[in-house]
Protein backbone atom coordinates (compact mmCIF):
# COMPACT_ATOMS: atom_id res chain seq x y z
CA UNK A 1 0.00 0.00 0.00
CA UNK A 2 1.13 3.36 -0.83
CA UNK A 3 -0.16 6.75 -1.25
CA UNK A 4 -0.48 8.34 -4.60
CA UNK A 5 -2.00 11.42 -5.87
CA UNK A 6 -4.51 10.50 -8.88
CA UNK A 7 -5.60 13.19 -11.14
CA UNK A 8 -9.37 12.50 -12.42
CA UNK A 9 -9.57 11.90 -16.39
CA UNK A 10 -12.78 11.04 -16.47
CA UNK A 11 -16.04 10.90 -14.23
CA UNK A 12 -18.88 10.36 -16.52
CA UNK A 13 -22.43 8.56 -15.76
CA UNK A 14 -22.91 5.11 -17.04
CA UNK A 15 -26.48 4.41 -15.64
CA UNK A 16 -28.99 5.48 -13.12
CA UNK A 17 -26.75 6.69 -10.34
CA UNK A 18 -23.67 4.91 -11.23
CA UNK A 19 -20.32 6.36 -12.61
CA UNK A 20 -17.12 5.92 -14.61
CA UNK A 21 -14.33 7.35 -13.21
CA UNK A 22 -10.58 7.19 -15.20
CA UNK A 23 -8.02 8.43 -12.37
CA UNK A 24 -4.09 8.95 -13.77
CA UNK A 25 -1.16 8.85 -11.88
CA UNK A 26 1.27 6.19 -10.61
CA UNK A 27 -0.86 3.12 -10.15
CA UNK A 28 1.68 1.17 -10.27
CA UNK A 29 1.62 -2.28 -7.91
CA UNK A 30 -2.08 -2.69 -8.65
CA UNK A 31 -2.25 -7.03 -8.84
CA UNK A 32 -5.75 -7.65 -10.07
CA UNK A 33 -9.62 -8.15 -9.24
CA UNK A 34 -11.01 -8.14 -5.97
CA UNK A 35 -8.62 -5.47 -4.93
CA UNK A 36 -9.37 -1.57 -3.85
CA UNK A 37 -8.63 1.81 -3.70
CA UNK A 38 -9.12 3.97 -0.54
CA UNK A 39 -10.16 7.58 -1.85
CA UNK A 40 -10.03 11.01 0.20
CA UNK A 41 -12.83 13.70 -0.56
CA UNK A 42 -12.54 17.13 0.87
CA UNK A 43 -14.93 17.43 3.88
CA UNK A 44 -15.37 13.64 4.26
CA UNK A 45 -13.27 12.36 7.03
CA UNK A 46 -13.41 8.83 6.14
CA UNK A 47 -11.86 7.49 2.87
CA UNK A 48 -14.09 5.95 0.28
CA UNK A 49 -13.11 2.25 -0.40
CA UNK A 50 -13.80 1.40 -4.31
CA UNK A 51 -13.33 -1.61 -6.38
CA UNK A 52 -10.70 -1.86 -9.15
CA UNK A 53 -12.15 -2.03 -12.70
CA UNK A 54 -9.25 -2.16 -14.59
CA UNK A 55 -5.50 -0.56 -14.35
CA UNK A 56 -2.17 0.06 -16.09
CA UNK A 57 1.10 1.17 -14.87
CA UNK A 58 -0.44 4.73 -15.09
CA UNK A 59 -4.21 5.04 -14.46
CA UNK A 60 -6.64 3.04 -12.78
CA UNK A 61 -10.82 2.65 -13.48
CA UNK A 62 -13.60 2.82 -10.97
CA UNK A 63 -17.58 2.32 -11.50
CA UNK A 64 -19.12 3.58 -8.47
CA UNK A 65 -22.67 3.64 -7.13
CA UNK A 66 -23.68 7.00 -5.69
CA UNK A 67 -25.01 5.88 -2.45
CA UNK A 68 -24.62 8.54 0.22
CA UNK A 69 -23.32 11.96 0.38
CA UNK A 70 -19.48 10.40 -0.51
CA UNK A 71 -19.96 9.09 -3.23
CA UNK A 72 -22.59 11.78 -4.63
CA UNK A 73 -19.68 14.00 -4.12
CA UNK A 74 -17.44 11.98 -5.65
CA UNK A 75 -19.87 12.40 -8.72
CA UNK A 76 -19.36 16.39 -8.61
CA UNK A 77 -15.89 15.84 -9.51
CA UNK A 78 -14.33 17.17 -12.55
CA UNK A 79 -11.55 16.04 -14.66
CA UNK A 80 -8.13 17.87 -13.55
CA UNK A 81 -8.97 16.86 -9.95
CA UNK A 82 -6.20 15.89 -8.20
CA UNK A 83 -7.28 12.75 -4.90
CA UNK A 84 -5.37 11.39 -2.33
CA UNK A 85 -5.93 8.17 -2.71
CA UNK A 86 -4.47 4.51 -0.80
CA UNK A 87 -3.57 1.60 -3.24
CA UNK A 88 -3.17 -1.12 -4.18
CA UNK A 89 -5.52 -2.36 -0.91
CA UNK A 90 -6.74 -6.07 -0.66
CA UNK A 91 -5.99 -9.56 -1.73
CA UNK A 92 -8.11 -10.14 -4.66
CA UNK A 93 -8.99 -13.35 -6.50
CA UNK A 94 -6.67 -15.81 -7.06
CA UNK A 95 -7.06 -16.68 -10.66
CA UNK A 96 -4.80 -19.64 -10.08
CA UNK A 97 -7.20 -21.18 -7.75
CA UNK A 98 -10.01 -22.20 -10.61
CA UNK A 99 -12.13 -25.08 -11.78
CA UNK A 100 -12.53 -27.05 -15.00
CA UNK A 101 -16.00 -24.57 -15.72
CA UNK A 102 -15.41 -21.14 -13.49
CA UNK A 103 -18.35 -19.19 -13.13
CA UNK A 104 -18.31 -15.53 -12.37
CA UNK A 105 -20.97 -13.88 -10.41
CA UNK A 106 -21.40 -10.24 -9.99
CA UNK A 107 -24.68 -8.20 -8.57
CA UNK A 108 -24.55 -4.87 -9.12
CA UNK A 109 -21.36 -2.50 -8.40
CA UNK A 110 -19.80 -6.14 -7.48
CA UNK A 111 -19.32 -6.09 -11.43
CA UNK A 112 -16.56 -4.24 -11.38
CA UNK A 113 -14.00 -6.89 -9.99
CA UNK A 114 -15.95 -10.01 -12.12
CA UNK A 115 -15.06 -7.94 -15.45
CA UNK A 116 -11.40 -7.99 -14.09
CA UNK A 117 -11.13 -11.71 -13.25
CA UNK A 118 -12.68 -11.99 -16.72
CA UNK A 119 -9.71 -10.25 -18.28
CA UNK A 120 -7.29 -11.67 -15.95
CA UNK A 121 -8.18 -15.54 -16.77
CA UNK A 122 -8.96 -14.53 -20.66
CA UNK A 123 -4.98 -13.49 -20.88
CA UNK A 124 -4.38 -17.15 -19.23
CA UNK A 125 -6.08 -18.42 -21.99
CA UNK A 126 -9.46 -19.24 -19.85
CA UNK A 127 -12.89 -18.32 -20.70
CA UNK A 128 -15.23 -17.75 -18.11
CA UNK A 129 -19.18 -17.65 -17.81
CA UNK A 130 -20.37 -14.50 -15.91
CA UNK A 131 -23.80 -14.02 -14.63
CA UNK A 132 -24.66 -10.02 -13.33
CA UNK A 133 -27.63 -8.96 -11.64
CA UNK A 134 -29.19 -5.44 -11.51
CA UNK A 135 -31.99 -4.65 -10.01
CA UNK A 136 -33.73 -3.47 -13.54
CA UNK A 137 -32.37 -2.34 -16.80
CA UNK A 138 -31.58 0.94 -15.65
CA UNK A 139 -29.16 0.23 -13.18
CA UNK A 140 -27.69 -1.85 -16.18
CA UNK A 141 -24.00 -1.38 -16.00
CA UNK A 142 -21.82 -1.09 -19.76
CA UNK A 143 -20.90 -4.71 -20.65
CA UNK A 144 -18.78 -3.44 -23.58
CA UNK A 145 -15.80 -4.40 -22.23
CA UNK A 146 -16.95 -8.00 -21.40
CA UNK A 147 -17.35 -8.15 -25.02
CA UNK A 148 -14.95 -6.90 -25.84
CA UNK A 149 -13.04 -9.95 -24.33
CA UNK A 150 -15.52 -12.22 -26.77
CA UNK A 151 -18.21 -12.75 -23.07
CA UNK A 152 -21.59 -12.09 -23.54
CA UNK A 153 -22.40 -12.04 -19.55
CA UNK A 154 -26.03 -13.61 -19.16
CA UNK A 155 -28.02 -10.59 -17.10
CA UNK A 156 -30.96 -10.73 -14.74
CA UNK A 157 -32.99 -8.07 -13.35
CA UNK A 158 -35.29 -8.64 -10.37
CA UNK A 159 -38.08 -6.41 -12.35
CA UNK A 160 -37.93 -8.47 -15.37
CA UNK A 161 -36.59 -5.29 -17.10
CA UNK A 162 -33.62 -6.63 -19.25
CA UNK A 163 -32.63 -10.66 -19.65
CA UNK A 164 -33.32 -13.03 -17.23
CA UNK A 165 -36.09 -12.26 -14.62
CA UNK A 166 -34.94 -13.10 -11.04
CA UNK A 167 -32.21 -13.02 -9.53
CA UNK A 168 -28.70 -14.26 -10.35
CA UNK A 169 -29.20 -17.25 -8.42
CA UNK A 170 -31.74 -18.12 -11.11
CA UNK A 171 -30.08 -17.78 -14.08
CA UNK A 172 -27.29 -20.13 -12.43
CA UNK A 173 -29.97 -22.76 -11.84
CA UNK A 174 -29.35 -24.07 -15.79
CA UNK A 175 -25.77 -23.24 -16.07
CA UNK A 176 -23.04 -25.98 -15.57
CA UNK A 177 -20.28 -24.91 -13.49
CA UNK A 178 -18.04 -26.25 -10.59
CA UNK A 179 -16.47 -22.93 -8.86
CA UNK A 180 -17.84 -19.44 -8.52
CA UNK A 181 -16.11 -16.22 -8.18
CA UNK A 182 -18.56 -14.09 -6.54
CA UNK A 183 -18.74 -9.82 -5.62
CA UNK A 184 -22.27 -8.18 -4.74
CA UNK A 185 -24.45 -7.26 -2.05
CA UNK A 186 -24.45 -9.67 1.33
CA UNK A 187 -28.08 -11.54 0.42
CA UNK A 188 -26.66 -12.47 -3.13
CA UNK A 189 -23.58 -13.41 -1.48
CA UNK A 190 -25.26 -15.44 1.03
CA UNK A 191 -27.33 -17.02 -2.33
CA UNK A 192 -24.61 -17.76 -4.41
CA UNK A 193 -22.77 -19.14 -1.33
CA UNK A 194 -25.52 -21.74 -0.73
CA UNK A 195 -25.54 -23.13 -4.14
CA UNK A 196 -21.59 -22.37 -5.52
CA UNK A 197 -19.68 -25.90 -4.91
CA UNK A 198 -16.59 -24.14 -4.66
CA UNK A 199 -15.67 -20.34 -5.19
CA UNK A 200 -13.99 -17.26 -4.12
CA UNK A 201 -16.45 -14.39 -2.25
CA UNK A 202 -15.75 -10.84 -2.04
CA UNK A 203 -16.78 -9.60 1.22
CA UNK A 204 -18.37 -5.64 1.26
CA UNK A 205 -18.22 -4.11 5.17
CA UNK A 206 -18.00 -0.33 6.57
CA UNK A 207 -14.73 0.09 7.07
CA UNK A 208 -12.27 2.56 9.26
CA UNK A 209 -8.81 2.40 7.41
CA UNK A 210 -9.08 0.02 4.74
CA UNK A 211 -5.41 -1.02 5.52
CA UNK A 212 -5.64 -3.21 8.38
CA UNK A 213 -4.81 -0.88 11.52
CA UNK A 214 -8.57 -0.21 13.04
CA UNK A 215 -10.04 -3.86 12.90
CA UNK A 216 -13.48 -1.89 12.01
CA UNK A 217 -14.07 -4.46 9.39
CA UNK A 218 -13.25 -7.96 11.17
CA UNK A 219 -15.36 -11.17 10.47
CA UNK A 220 -15.40 -14.43 11.59
CA UNK A 221 -13.94 -16.97 9.43
CA UNK A 222 -13.13 -20.84 9.75
CA UNK A 223 -9.51 -19.80 10.33
CA UNK A 224 -10.05 -17.16 13.24
CA UNK A 225 -10.67 -13.25 13.05
CA UNK A 226 -10.07 -11.68 9.40
CA UNK A 227 -10.58 -8.08 8.49
CA UNK A 228 -12.14 -7.76 5.34
CA UNK A 229 -9.58 -4.94 4.18
CA UNK A 230 -6.31 -6.49 4.71
CA UNK A 231 -6.73 -10.02 4.91
CA UNK A 232 -10.12 -10.21 2.27
CA UNK A 233 -11.50 -8.75 0.80
CA UNK A 234 -11.63 -11.85 -1.24
CA UNK A 235 -11.76 -15.16 1.09
CA UNK A 236 -11.95 -18.83 -0.26
CA UNK A 237 -15.19 -20.98 0.02
CA UNK A 238 -14.15 -23.36 2.56
CA UNK A 239 -13.09 -20.33 5.52
CA UNK A 240 -16.00 -18.42 5.35
CA UNK A 241 -18.74 -18.65 8.34
CA UNK A 242 -22.30 -17.44 6.57
CA UNK A 243 -24.20 -16.06 9.72
CA UNK B 1 17.95 24.08 7.92
CA UNK B 2 14.77 22.09 7.67
CA UNK B 3 16.57 19.94 5.32
CA UNK B 4 19.05 19.05 7.86
CA UNK B 5 16.07 18.72 10.61
CA UNK B 6 14.25 16.14 8.48
CA UNK B 7 17.71 14.04 7.91
CA UNK B 8 18.59 13.78 12.13
CA UNK B 9 14.80 12.89 12.39
CA UNK B 10 14.58 10.41 9.66
CA UNK B 11 18.03 8.92 10.80
CA UNK B 12 15.90 8.00 13.93
CA UNK B 13 18.11 9.44 16.97
CA UNK B 14 16.49 12.45 16.79
CA UNK B 15 15.67 14.45 20.20
CA UNK B 16 17.63 17.11 18.84
CA UNK B 17 17.11 18.39 15.50
CA UNK B 18 18.70 21.64 14.85
CA UNK B 19 19.68 22.66 17.84
CA UNK B 20 15.73 22.03 19.12
CA UNK B 21 15.38 19.56 22.10
CA UNK B 22 12.51 17.78 21.50
CA UNK B 23 12.83 14.61 23.81
CA UNK B 24 10.29 14.24 26.83
CA UNK B 25 9.89 12.47 29.48
CA UNK B 26 7.21 10.30 31.03
CA UNK B 27 7.38 8.74 34.90
CA UNK B 28 11.10 8.29 34.60
CA UNK B 29 11.04 6.56 30.92
CA UNK B 30 12.79 8.91 28.38
CA UNK B 31 11.21 9.73 24.64
CA UNK B 32 12.95 11.24 21.72
CA UNK B 33 9.64 13.10 20.79
CA UNK B 34 6.16 13.49 22.53
CA UNK B 35 4.47 11.65 19.60
CA UNK B 36 3.18 8.17 20.28
CA UNK B 37 0.56 6.61 18.05
CA UNK B 38 -2.66 5.49 19.92
CA UNK B 39 -3.70 2.21 21.14
CA UNK B 40 -6.37 0.62 18.94
CA UNK B 41 -5.27 2.97 15.77
CA UNK B 42 -1.79 1.86 15.14
CA UNK B 43 -2.19 -2.17 15.87
CA UNK B 44 0.80 -3.93 16.45
CA UNK B 45 2.67 -1.41 14.41
CA UNK B 46 3.14 -3.84 11.21
CA UNK B 47 1.08 -1.95 8.78
CA UNK B 48 2.91 1.19 9.52
CA UNK B 49 6.09 -0.51 9.74
CA UNK B 50 5.68 -1.36 5.60
CA UNK B 51 5.34 2.86 5.17
CA UNK B 52 7.91 4.39 7.36
CA UNK B 53 10.73 3.51 10.10
CA UNK B 54 8.39 3.25 13.38
CA UNK B 55 11.75 4.74 15.10
CA UNK B 56 11.07 8.22 14.16
CA UNK B 57 8.14 7.80 16.80
CA UNK B 58 8.60 8.69 20.62
CA UNK B 59 6.77 5.52 21.63
CA UNK B 60 3.91 2.93 20.32
CA UNK B 61 0.92 2.67 22.39
CA UNK B 62 0.00 -0.76 21.38
CA UNK B 63 -4.00 -2.42 20.60
CA UNK B 64 -6.00 -2.82 23.90
CA UNK B 65 -4.91 -6.31 25.16
CA UNK B 66 -7.17 -8.10 27.74
CA UNK B 67 -6.67 -11.34 29.51
CA UNK B 68 -8.43 -13.24 26.91
CA UNK B 69 -8.65 -13.37 23.28
CA UNK B 70 -11.23 -10.91 22.18
CA UNK B 71 -13.50 -10.85 18.56
CA UNK B 72 -15.24 -7.53 19.88
CA UNK B 73 -18.76 -5.98 18.54
CA UNK B 74 -20.84 -7.18 15.37
CA UNK B 75 -20.57 -5.03 12.35
CA UNK B 76 -20.67 -2.16 11.43
CA UNK B 77 -18.69 -1.37 13.95
CA UNK B 78 -17.39 1.97 12.58
CA UNK B 79 -19.63 5.32 11.74
CA UNK B 80 -18.49 8.42 10.05
CA UNK B 81 -19.16 12.00 11.23
CA UNK B 82 -17.85 15.63 10.40
CA UNK B 83 -14.71 15.69 11.77
CA UNK B 84 -14.26 12.50 13.03
CA UNK B 85 -15.56 8.90 13.31
CA UNK B 86 -17.32 6.66 15.65
CA UNK B 87 -16.24 3.01 16.71
CA UNK B 88 -17.31 0.20 18.39
CA UNK B 89 -14.44 -2.33 17.48
CA UNK B 90 -14.98 -3.70 21.28
CA UNK B 91 -11.34 -4.18 22.04
CA UNK B 92 -10.62 -6.92 19.36
CA UNK B 93 -7.50 -8.66 19.97
CA UNK B 94 -6.12 -12.04 20.38
CA UNK B 95 -5.27 -11.41 24.35
CA UNK B 96 -2.42 -10.97 26.24
CA UNK B 97 -0.21 -14.54 26.07
CA UNK B 98 -0.70 -14.33 22.34
CA UNK B 99 0.21 -10.70 21.90
CA UNK B 100 3.40 -11.51 24.10
CA UNK B 101 4.45 -15.31 22.36
CA UNK B 102 3.79 -13.39 18.73
CA UNK B 103 3.25 -9.89 18.61
CA UNK B 104 6.22 -8.20 21.11
CA UNK B 105 9.05 -10.16 19.20
CA UNK B 106 7.59 -9.36 15.45
CA UNK B 107 7.44 -5.75 17.19
CA UNK B 108 10.96 -6.01 18.65
CA UNK B 109 12.20 -6.30 14.75
CA UNK B 110 10.65 -3.24 14.14
CA UNK B 111 10.71 -0.86 17.06
CA UNK B 112 13.87 -0.22 19.43
CA UNK B 113 12.34 2.00 21.83
CA UNK B 114 10.29 0.89 24.97
CA UNK B 115 6.52 0.18 24.07
CA UNK B 116 3.49 1.44 25.75
CA UNK B 117 1.34 -1.92 26.75
CA UNK B 118 -2.10 -0.63 26.56
CA UNK B 119 -4.34 -3.09 29.05
CA UNK B 120 -7.80 -3.00 29.70
CA UNK B 121 -9.79 -5.59 31.49
CA UNK B 122 -13.60 -6.19 32.55
CA UNK B 123 -12.91 -7.58 36.46
CA UNK B 124 -9.09 -6.76 38.50
CA UNK B 125 -8.42 -10.10 38.24
CA UNK B 126 -8.36 -9.56 34.16
CA UNK B 127 -6.14 -6.41 34.60
CA UNK B 128 -3.71 -8.16 37.24
CA UNK B 129 -3.30 -11.02 35.24
CA UNK B 130 -2.00 -9.05 31.89
CA UNK B 131 -0.37 -6.42 33.86
CA UNK B 132 1.55 -9.47 35.77
CA UNK B 133 2.36 -10.73 32.70
CA UNK B 134 3.47 -7.47 30.44
CA UNK B 135 5.72 -6.97 33.65
CA UNK B 136 8.10 -9.28 32.64
CA UNK B 137 8.91 -8.09 29.37
CA UNK B 138 12.15 -5.90 28.93
CA UNK B 139 10.36 -3.97 25.66
CA UNK B 140 7.72 -2.39 27.79
CA UNK B 141 7.86 0.88 28.99
CA UNK B 142 5.36 2.27 30.58
CA UNK B 143 1.84 0.40 31.06
CA UNK B 144 -1.75 2.40 30.37
CA UNK B 145 -4.50 1.09 32.07
CA UNK B 146 -7.56 1.45 29.72
CA UNK B 147 -10.59 1.79 32.67
CA UNK B 148 -12.47 3.70 30.29
CA UNK B 149 -13.39 1.89 26.57
CA UNK B 150 -17.00 3.05 25.88
CA UNK B 151 -17.60 0.31 24.29
CA UNK B 152 -17.71 -2.92 26.22
CA UNK B 153 -20.75 -3.99 27.86
CA UNK B 154 -20.32 -5.10 31.78
CA UNK B 155 -17.39 -3.70 33.75
CA UNK B 156 -15.26 -1.37 30.90
CA UNK B 157 -17.34 1.55 31.83
CA UNK B 158 -17.77 1.02 35.54
CA UNK B 159 -13.81 1.74 36.64
CA UNK B 160 -13.34 4.61 34.76
CA UNK B 161 -16.62 6.42 35.75
CA UNK B 162 -16.26 6.03 39.79
CA UNK B 163 -13.41 6.89 41.55
CA UNK B 164 -13.34 4.65 44.26
CA UNK B 165 -13.45 1.81 41.42
CA UNK B 166 -10.85 3.81 39.26
CA UNK B 167 -8.50 3.66 42.38
CA UNK B 168 -8.91 -0.20 43.32
CA UNK B 169 -7.88 -0.97 39.30
CA UNK B 170 -4.94 1.12 40.03
CA UNK B 171 -4.16 -0.06 43.15
CA UNK B 172 -4.22 -3.58 42.16
CA UNK B 173 -1.97 -3.25 39.01
CA UNK B 174 0.69 -1.05 40.68
CA UNK B 175 1.56 -4.08 43.06
CA UNK B 176 1.68 -6.73 40.42
CA UNK B 177 4.43 -4.41 38.32
CA UNK B 178 7.06 -2.24 38.79
CA UNK B 179 6.72 -0.21 35.51
CA UNK B 180 5.03 3.17 35.37
CA UNK B 181 1.52 2.88 34.99
CA UNK B 182 -0.36 5.71 33.34
CA UNK B 183 -4.00 5.41 33.84
CA UNK B 184 -6.24 6.18 30.89
CA UNK B 185 -9.62 7.96 31.76
CA UNK B 186 -12.76 8.46 29.98
CA UNK B 187 -14.15 11.57 29.51
CA UNK B 188 -17.87 10.50 30.14
CA UNK B 189 -17.82 11.80 33.95
CA UNK B 190 -19.36 14.31 35.12
CA UNK B 191 -16.10 15.54 37.08
CA UNK B 192 -12.70 14.05 35.26
CA UNK B 193 -10.75 15.90 37.93
CA UNK B 194 -12.19 13.53 40.85
CA UNK B 195 -11.32 10.37 39.19
CA UNK B 196 -7.90 11.93 38.20
CA UNK B 197 -7.41 12.28 41.94
CA UNK B 198 -8.69 9.12 42.71
CA UNK B 199 -5.89 7.41 40.25
CA UNK B 200 -3.29 9.52 41.58
CA UNK B 201 -3.50 9.34 44.91
CA UNK B 202 -3.97 5.23 44.41
CA UNK B 203 -0.21 5.61 43.05
CA UNK B 204 -0.74 5.82 39.82
CA UNK B 205 2.75 7.24 37.86
CA UNK B 206 0.97 9.09 35.19
CA UNK B 207 -2.53 9.81 33.54
CA UNK B 208 -3.50 9.57 29.91
CA UNK B 209 -6.69 11.07 28.91
CA UNK B 210 -9.00 11.27 26.54
CA UNK B 211 -10.06 8.40 25.32
CA UNK B 212 -13.17 8.90 23.27
CA UNK B 213 -16.81 10.12 23.52
CA UNK B 214 -19.66 8.27 23.69
CA UNK B 215 -21.83 9.17 20.72
CA UNK B 216 -24.50 7.57 18.31
CA UNK B 217 -25.38 8.04 14.48
CA UNK B 218 -28.52 7.03 12.78
CA UNK B 219 -29.22 5.16 9.63
CA UNK B 220 -31.68 7.69 8.72
CA UNK B 221 -33.31 5.26 5.93
CA UNK B 222 -33.23 1.96 8.38
CA UNK B 223 -34.23 4.72 11.20
CA UNK B 224 -31.82 2.52 13.62
CA UNK B 225 -29.08 3.44 14.64
CA UNK B 226 -26.28 2.86 12.28
CA UNK B 227 -23.56 1.12 14.76
CA UNK B 228 -24.28 -2.37 15.58
CA UNK B 229 -23.64 -2.07 18.89
CA UNK B 230 -25.85 1.39 18.95
CA UNK B 231 -23.37 4.08 20.59
CA UNK B 232 -19.60 4.14 19.94
CA UNK B 233 -16.47 6.41 20.59
CA UNK B 234 -16.71 9.29 19.03
CA UNK B 235 -12.86 10.61 18.08
CA UNK B 236 -11.12 12.88 15.68
CA UNK B 237 -10.06 17.15 15.46
CA UNK B 238 -13.65 17.16 16.58
CA UNK B 239 -13.17 16.56 19.95
CA UNK B 240 -10.18 17.97 20.21
CA UNK B 241 -10.98 21.12 22.09
CA UNK B 242 -12.78 19.00 24.77
CA UNK B 243 -9.41 16.91 25.42
CA UNK B 244 -7.46 20.28 26.04
CA UNK B 245 -10.33 21.69 28.49
CA UNK B 246 -9.88 18.49 30.12
CA UNK B 247 -6.10 17.72 30.02
CA UNK B 248 -5.51 21.57 31.20
CA UNK B 249 -8.14 20.57 34.17
CA UNK B 250 -6.60 17.54 35.11
CA UNK B 251 -2.90 19.24 34.93
CA UNK B 252 -3.81 21.94 37.40
CA UNK B 253 -5.22 19.58 39.91
CA UNK B 254 -2.99 16.76 39.91
CA UNK B 255 1.24 16.40 39.72
CA UNK B 256 1.89 13.03 37.84
CA UNK B 257 2.44 13.38 34.20
CA UNK B 258 -0.06 13.45 31.29
CA UNK B 259 -0.39 11.76 27.85
CA UNK B 260 -2.68 13.92 26.22
CA UNK B 261 -4.67 12.94 23.54
CA UNK B 262 -7.96 13.45 21.85
CA UNK B 263 -8.01 14.63 17.98
CA UNK B 264 -4.59 15.48 17.50
CA UNK B 265 -3.85 15.65 13.69
CA UNK B 266 -0.68 17.97 13.62
CA UNK B 267 2.51 19.27 15.04
CA UNK B 268 0.64 22.50 16.44
CA UNK B 269 -2.13 20.49 17.81
CA UNK B 270 1.01 18.63 19.69
CA UNK B 271 2.29 21.62 21.35
CA UNK B 272 -1.49 22.98 22.14
CA UNK B 273 -1.68 19.57 24.15
CA UNK B 274 1.33 20.07 25.90
CA UNK B 275 0.79 23.22 26.79
CA UNK B 276 -2.81 22.17 28.11
CA UNK B 277 -0.27 19.85 30.69
CA UNK B 278 0.49 17.24 28.63
CA UNK B 279 3.89 15.56 28.80
CA UNK B 280 3.65 13.73 25.68
CA UNK B 281 0.88 13.05 23.39
CA UNK B 282 -1.03 10.29 21.62
CA UNK B 283 -2.07 10.50 18.01
CA UNK B 284 -5.24 8.24 17.84
CA UNK B 285 -8.02 8.68 14.93
CA UNK B 286 -5.52 10.81 12.62
CA UNK B 287 -3.62 7.41 11.65
CA UNK B 288 -7.06 5.97 10.16
CA UNK B 289 -7.14 8.23 7.60
CA UNK B 290 -3.48 9.47 6.94
CA UNK B 291 -1.45 6.70 7.83
CA UNK B 292 1.85 8.75 7.71
CA UNK B 293 -0.03 11.01 9.95
CA UNK B 294 2.45 10.56 12.87
CA UNK B 295 5.45 10.55 10.69
CA UNK B 296 4.17 13.94 9.46
CA UNK B 297 3.36 15.21 13.05
CA UNK B 298 7.27 14.02 13.91
CA UNK B 299 8.76 15.76 10.72
CA UNK B 300 6.63 19.26 11.54
CA UNK B 301 7.62 19.74 14.75
CA UNK B 302 11.05 21.22 14.60
CA UNK B 303 9.17 23.83 12.39
CA UNK B 304 6.01 24.59 15.00
CA UNK B 305 8.61 24.76 17.27
CA UNK B 306 11.04 27.11 15.56
CA UNK B 307 8.09 29.19 15.10
CA UNK B 308 6.84 29.69 18.23
CA UNK B 309 10.34 30.49 19.66
CA UNK B 310 10.65 26.88 21.33
CA UNK B 311 13.68 25.36 22.16
CA UNK B 312 13.26 22.74 24.73
CA UNK B 313 9.79 20.64 23.92
CA UNK B 314 9.67 19.84 27.21
CA UNK B 315 9.75 23.20 28.74
CA UNK B 316 6.37 23.58 27.23
CA UNK B 317 4.83 21.55 29.18
CA UNK B 318 1.64 23.04 31.00
CA UNK B 319 3.07 26.49 29.67
CA UNK B 320 -0.85 28.08 29.56
CA UNK B 321 -1.45 26.39 33.66
CA UNK B 322 -2.18 29.29 35.77
CA UNK B 323 1.10 29.14 38.51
Amino acid sequence: MRQEKLTVATNEKVAESAYFMRLSGNCRGIEGAGQFIDIKLDRYFLRRPISIYDFGDDFVDILYKTVGGGTFAMSDLKPGEVLDVLLPLGNGFDLNKRGEKTLLVGGGIGMPPMYLAAKGLSSMGVTPQVVIGFNSSDDMLPMDRFQALGIEPVITTVDGSYGTKGFVTDAMKDMDYDYVYCCGPSPMLKAVFAQAPDGQFSFEERMGCGFGACMGCSIETKDGYKRVCADGPVFFKDQIIIG
Amino acid sequence: MEKDNKNLIENGSASQAGGLDLSVELAGVKLDNPVIPASGTFGYGQEFAKLYDLNILGSISFKGTTKDPRYGNPLPRIAECEGGILNAVGLQNPGVDHVIEHELPELRKIFHKPLVANISGFSIDDYTYACEKIDKEDQIGIIEVNISCPNVHGGGMAFGTDPASAAAVTKAVKSVTSKPVFIKLTPNVTDIVSIAKACEDAGADGLSLINTLLGMRIDTRARRPLLANKTGGFSGPAVFPVAVRMVYQVASACRVPIIGMGGIATADDVIEMMMAGASAVEVGTANVVEPYACKNIVEDLPRAMERLGITKLRDITGAALDM
